[in-house]
């Protein structure tokens, strides 16, 4: 296998700037924002207090991120030192989400200016589930620099400070093991607190093991899809073997949380919900139907052995779990007050800005920095 | 791969103890909270009420809180519910034009504002401990110093009542304190001193729980004597006792709250949720308690990770 290197190929091309077009007209509505509040630019109410920056740019958002993570399970503690081709660029596509998503909660957080509050030991509140995510989730971003930081020494040529944290590294390569554990878990306890307001198709005591579940096979899938996409753009080389080593567990992983997400609902006696043709009943079959149908495809091994039916597979995971972190923030909640939601378009476009940065800083990168396998000349 | 009986079987044993592991913690838990040793509440009581607003004026005028208006000329406070702006509101229930009041074929009105809950599941939510439970009389207040703006509170809170300023660089949290400025100086809140009828009644929780048994005992129709403003206060009228629904809104719902209300309507009517004894705080609670208690569990993982990368790495070289 190639080692890492540079694509060293335009980053200036008409995608970029697409991006960076978006995140300019992002970048108005955020000032728009700090002058006149988040009701100026968003649609988000005392009835619905969270929006899509939470929901997607969040919870969603960092579910995608969780690549690095489930990468490093596999390689470290699993020890199969032969996936870590697909370690460092999915260690990349981490950091750029966590941070990322660090950032939306600055723009969501009304009195932002007061976050370090968190940190402070004599305001913290350590029964608070938020808490405990807010301080995981920021701990985890500096891991992540920390864990990606060998490929910018690489670049820098900076060898003594390379083999320094060469040495230490192992610390925080666990603590990029527990942190995502703890507050991926924490995300779906989180929305425990919302009680009633939270459909029963959603709440139930096993959010936690969904949450960390579903951060596992996104963060799975996510590096399938990437590698994907990579090849077909930046004619990296086919990593189809290290691919199909992957997808055989799966299906383990998706039949254990199928049977967890729907026997959940169903021992409560509320699996008939799924079928009165509401909207929130018509979003937990379409978000379990995508799931199952992946379950489907991954199980036969003939089908993980065609790229086709793998890339299927995969964006059918990544579409139906980011659908259920979804619902279980949006959908699924109702305050029972009249009040509904549908992001703004401003609003919308401060997401979209996210998103959009994510894809420049990932050009700039990918082609900077020693990261992806060595491009096959085409 | 294939998929053994046996393997399958023991991966779905598997599944069943963490299920089993993860639902234990909200067993064994005692619903209800016994109320702080000061504790002061509200208890309002809709079938003395006549929906006069005098309260929401009050509330206004003794927190400093803005005119809302809602009509189509600003010419006086009219707010439609809770908001940034309203922290304490009269409402009515009302069904077709049947005019007798406090039945469900006709109308009624219900006042809404904090809860002050025993086992409050804002404060239990706010990451930065902003919202506090006063030990002492269970006042559940604010702190705009410690608040990030995060808005978890408005989540979990089932009754919904913080509100944020959504229209601000520098919005708060609002939502009714229960004047505890005023009770600082020995006061009452000022709902209950503006109240002309006593249907805002300021007192000790566990007195006004006594007094909501007594009127729930009277016999309707006849006329008792109704303390007015505070309990144990000198002035009283006399009423006719109301048909009561036999329940004592805030007794028991998530855990017991500090405002009690009783009414001739269902409280569902009245929009106030049916709600389990237990508060969803605890389901959550005991969760996070089982995995984080001491941070041991965490601990232990990461000296198990640190030593099998440690283990994996020197296998390599």
């Amino acid at each position: 296998m190639a080692a890492p290197t540079p694509l060293n190929k335009r980053i200036y091309t008409w995608n970029f700037w697409a991006c960076a077009a978006i995140t300019g007209l992002a970048v108005f509505f955020i000032i728009k924002r700090f002058f006149f509040g988040i009701g100026s630019v968003s649609n988000m109410s005392d009835g619905y207090p969270w929006g899509i920056w939470i929901a997607y740019d969040v919870v969603v958002g960092t579910g995608l991120a969780c690549g690095g993570y489930a990468m490093a399970l596999l390689v470290y503690v699993f020890n199969r030192g032969e996936y870590s081709p697909l370690v460092r660029p999915a260690l990349m596509t981490s950091l750029f989400g966590y941070t990322l998503a660090g950032i939306s909660v600055m723009i969501d957080l009304g009195r932002y200016w007061q976050a370090y509050n968190i940190f402070l030991p004599w305001r913290s509140n350590f029964h608070s589930v938020m808490f405990e995510v807010a301080v995981c989730i920021g701990a985890y971003v500096l891991v992540l620099w920390v864990e990606f930081a060998p490929a910018v020494l690489e670049k820098l040529k900076a060898e003594q400070l390379r083999t320094r944290l060469n040495r230490v590294i192992f610390v925080f390569i666990a603590l990029g093991i527990l942190l995502p554990t703890m507050h991926q878990s924490s995300l779906g306890t989180m929305m425990l607190m919302a009680g009633y307001k939270l459909s029963p198709l959603w709440r139930s005591g096993f959010l936690p093991l969904l949450f960390l579940l579903s951060a596992l096979l996104m963060g799975y899938a996510v590096v399938m899809v990437e590698s994907f996409i990579c090849q077909a753009w930046f004619k990296t080389p086919s990593e189809m073997p290290l691919l199909i080593k992957i997808s055989q567990f799966m299906p383990w992983l998706l039949g254990f949380y199928l049977v967890v997400r729907l026997e959940s609902v169903n021992l409560a006696g509320n699996l008939a919900l799924a079928f009165n043709g509401s909207l929130q009943g018509n979003m937990f079959l379409l978000e379990n139907i995508l799931l199952i149908a992946a379950f489907v495809i991954l199980v036969r091994p003939g089908n993980r052995a065609q790229p086709k039916m793998l890339f299927l597979a995969a964006v059918a995971v990544v579409l139906g779990a980011s659908l259920y972190r979804l619902d279980t923030y949006i959908i699924g909640f109702d305050p029972g007050t009249g009040w509904r939601y549908f992001p703004s378009v401003p609003e919308l476009v401060i997401t979209l800005g996210v998103v959009a940065t994510e894809g420049m800083a990932y050009m700039w990168v990918v082609n900077k920095l020693p990261v992806l396998p060595k491009a096959e000349h085409a | 791969m294939k998929i053994e009986r046996r393997d399958f079987l023991k991966g779905v044993l598997g599944g069943g103890l963490l299920l089993a592991a993860a639902a234990d913690p909200a067993a064994g838990r005692s619903p209800g909270k016994e109320p702080p040793p000061n504790a002061v509440g509200i208890l309002y009581d809709a079938t003395l009420c006549i929906g006069c607003q005098v309260c929401v004026g009050a509330c206004k005028q003794a927190n400093d809180m803005p005119a809302e208006h809602t009509g189509p000329e600003p010419l006086w406070d009219n707010p439609r519910d809770l908001s940034a702006k309203t922290l304490n509101i009269v409402k009515k229930y009302g069904s077709g034009d049947y005019p007798v009041k406090d039945t469900v074929a006709g109308y009624s009105f219900v006042k809404r504002h904090c809860m002050h809950c025993l086992d409050p599941a804002c404060v239990s939510a706010c990451p930065v401990s902003a919202l506090l439970k006063n030990p002492d009389t269970g006042v559940v207040t604010y702190d705009k110093k410690a608040c990030i703006g995060c808005r978890y509170c408005q989540i979990a809170c089932p009754f919904n009542i913080p509100k944020f300023e959504w229209h601000s660089a520098t919005p708060r949290i609002v939502k009714c304190q229960l004047c505890s400025h005023l009770l600082a100086k020995g006061g009452i809140s000022a709902c209950c001193a503006a109240c002309p009828t006593g249907a805002s009644l300021f007192g000790k929780v566990e007195e006004l729980r006594q007094e909501a048994k007594r009127r729930l005992a009277m016999t309707p129709g006849e006329v008792y004597d109704f303390p007015v403003a505070a309990l144990g206060s000198r002035e009283s009228q006399q009423h006719r006792a109301g048909r009561y629904i036999r329940q004592v809104y805030g007794e028991s719902e998530v855990g017991g709250t500090q405002y009690l209300l009783l009414a001739g309507v269902p409280f569902d009517k009245l929009g106030l949720p049916a709600l389990p004894d237990e508060s969803f705080v605890a389901l959550a609670d005991g969760i996070q308690y089982a995995i984080y208690k001491g941070m041991v569990y965490p601990l232990v993982v990461l000296g198990g990770l640190i030593y099998m990368i440690r283990k994996g790495e020197g296998g390599k070289h």
